[in-house]
């Protein structure tokens, strides 16, 4: 019988690895390579024969790594004896090794899937197989894509600080668009904001971390047995985490009492209501509407306007909300399925029944294309 | 962070009329289309962006359900067609101006003279997952 490898806490001592071999003179990128070498090795080692000390493990094998690809064998021998006789590393550093990692994989240089793709391997502690599979392309499309990330950040300092705001985008964009594979993406964005949250005090980091988990309370509801997706309307709330919720809105209202207001933090508040509401009829549309209002105002973005229009015709009646819809550009991805949706409240269900067809034609996945297609079949056959 | 099938339509058009069946050209026109072809794909898995690339026999059958207990319907083959699928390349990047600018690219794929034969690709993105956060 051999243990199972704990990968999680594996994967939490990654990026204070990749510290560890920095702060020895490694370059980021030897370091990374090294750490995740030892990483794999830990996984096909462990199970068989687990170490005392994980990380002081890890260290020395990523060490030895990093020693095999860049040194002469002289200088890697005497640079072993030397590494075997260095005290295991403190913790006190590797809050913010951890810290400036998440800085440099999310770095402005980098386009959104090499952010995603670095940070989820020298940060996550995935392998480039697991995040290949997360995304479904070839491990080797997967591996070039994380090499030319590390080839884009070469030369940026590793104890500079960075900007909280492209980190936070990069953790929003793995929690929201993944596929469903091994990895459990949201689950590892939670875990990883968390951490985040750990090494850094800053309100929308506390307010991305809310938004994260007042959605993944919801998560089980969120879809039928046989995978179409349930309406938050018609979802059954007794599934919802009560748990997650509660610690959502514990973080998001420490977070706003510091009055210091972000995209992330308005989000979680309309998650929070959404999550206050014991039947769908008992939701606080109104003030649903007022937190659309200040996230319009933090974000110009005209998908706020389109959610914010729903609200408006739950908050004042569907007529409300197609006024709203009107200033709106109908171009806008799901901007049929909100003006399908608005007519069949306000009774106009041969409207409502076209409007749902050409969502569906629009839509941008499967799930929403049968639900709206669904829909549509709902109302003509109603007619 | 979108992926997007590219499919080689070998489709009529006034300029690829002009263009003779790739087995009226030279050896040497068709290893260079073929090796361009296999360039494109290198450079896009170098790039982080390769999928999947596949090519396909032009002989094909249709075939429908004919009803319980009876063997379905074929009806084919059909190698003589105005608008032959050769082939697809699924690509993963991260704008749809990046898609057409390597739809472009491979599209420019060299023919007879080294001279491009501006053959159609269809560009059709993807459906994707669900975001998680919808509402």
């Amino acid at each position: 019988m051999t243990a199972r490898v704990d990968e999680l806490l594996l994967r939490s001592l990654t990026p204070g690895v990749i510290g560890v071999l920095v702060r020895r003179g490694a370059d980021f990128a030897a370091a990374e390579d090294a750490a995740q070498d030892a990483l794999v090795e830990a996984l096909r080692v462990w199970p068989a024969d687990p170490p005392r000390d994980p990380k002081a493990w890890l260290v020395t094998v990523a060490w030895r790594r990093f020693l095999d690809a860049t040194r002469s064998d002289a200088a890697r021998r005497r640079r072993e004896e030397l590494a075997d006789e260095e005290p295991a590393p403190g913790p006190a550093p590797e809050a913010d090794d951890t810290l400036q990692l998440y800085f440099l994989c999310a770095h402005p240089s980098l386009t959104a899937s090499s952010a995603v793709a670095l940070t989820l391997r020298a940060v996550g502690g995935l392998t480039t197989r697991q995040i290949a599979q997360a995304y479904l392309v070839p491990e080797a499309t997967m591996a070039q894509r994380i090499s030319r990330a590390k080839r884009t950040v070469t030369g940026v300092r590793f104890d500079q600080p960075g900007d909280v705001g492209t980190v936070l985008r990069v953790l929003y964009l793995v929690f929201n668009e993944g596929y469903s594979g091994d990895v459990d993406l949201a689950a590892e964005a939670i875990r990883l904001t968390r951490q985040l949250a750990a090494s850094i005090d800053h309100p929308e980091v506390a307010g991305l971390l809310a938004l994260m988990l007042l959605h993944h309370a919801r998560r089980a509801s969120r879809t039928a047995p046989d995978g179409s997706l349930v309406p938050l309307a018609e979802q059954d709330r007794g599934r919802w985490d009560t748990g997650l919720i509660a610690e959502g809105v514990e973080i998001l209202q420490a977070a706003l009492a510091r009055d210091r207001l972000g995209e992330f933090q308005a989000q979680a508040a309309i998650a929070a209501l959404h999550a206050d509401a014991r039947t769908a009829e008992e939701t606080d549309w109104v003030q649903i509407v007022e937190w659309y209002d200040e996230l319009a105002r933090l974000t110009d973005s005209p998908i706020v306007r389109l959610n914010r229009a729903v609200a408006v015709g739950e908050a004042d009646g569907p007529r409300a909300g197609l006024a709203a819809l009107a200033e709106l550009d109908e171009s806008l991805p799901r901007h049929a399925a909100v003006a399908a949706y608005l007519h069949e409240r306000d009774g106009d269900l041969g409207t409502a029944a076209r409007l749902y067809a050409e969502a569906a034609h629009r839509a941008p996945n499967l799930a929403e294309r049968d639900h709206l297609t669904r829909q549509a079949a709902r109302l003509n056959a109603r007619r | 962070m979108a992926k997007y099938l590219m499919l080689k339509h070998y489709r009529s058009t006034e300029k690829t009329l002009d263009c003779a069946p790739m087995d009226q050209w030279t050896p040497d026109e068709v290893s260079a289309h073929i090796r361009y072809m296999r360039d494109f794909a290198a450079k896009l898995e170098q790039t982080g962006e390769f999928v999947d690339a596949q090519g396909l026999a032009p002989e094909g059958v249709w075939v429908r359900y004919d009803g319980e207990g009876r063997p379905p319907v074929t009806d084919g083959p059909f190698a003589e067609t105005k608008d032959l699928i050769a082939g697809w390349m699924v690509i993963d990047v991260d704008s749809y101006e990046r898609a057409l600018e390597l739809a472009g690219e491979l599209s420019a794929a060299p023919g007879p003279g080294g001279e491009p034969i501006h053959e159609w690709l269809e560009l059709r993105p993807f459906l994707a997952a669900p975001p998680t956060i919808s509402e």
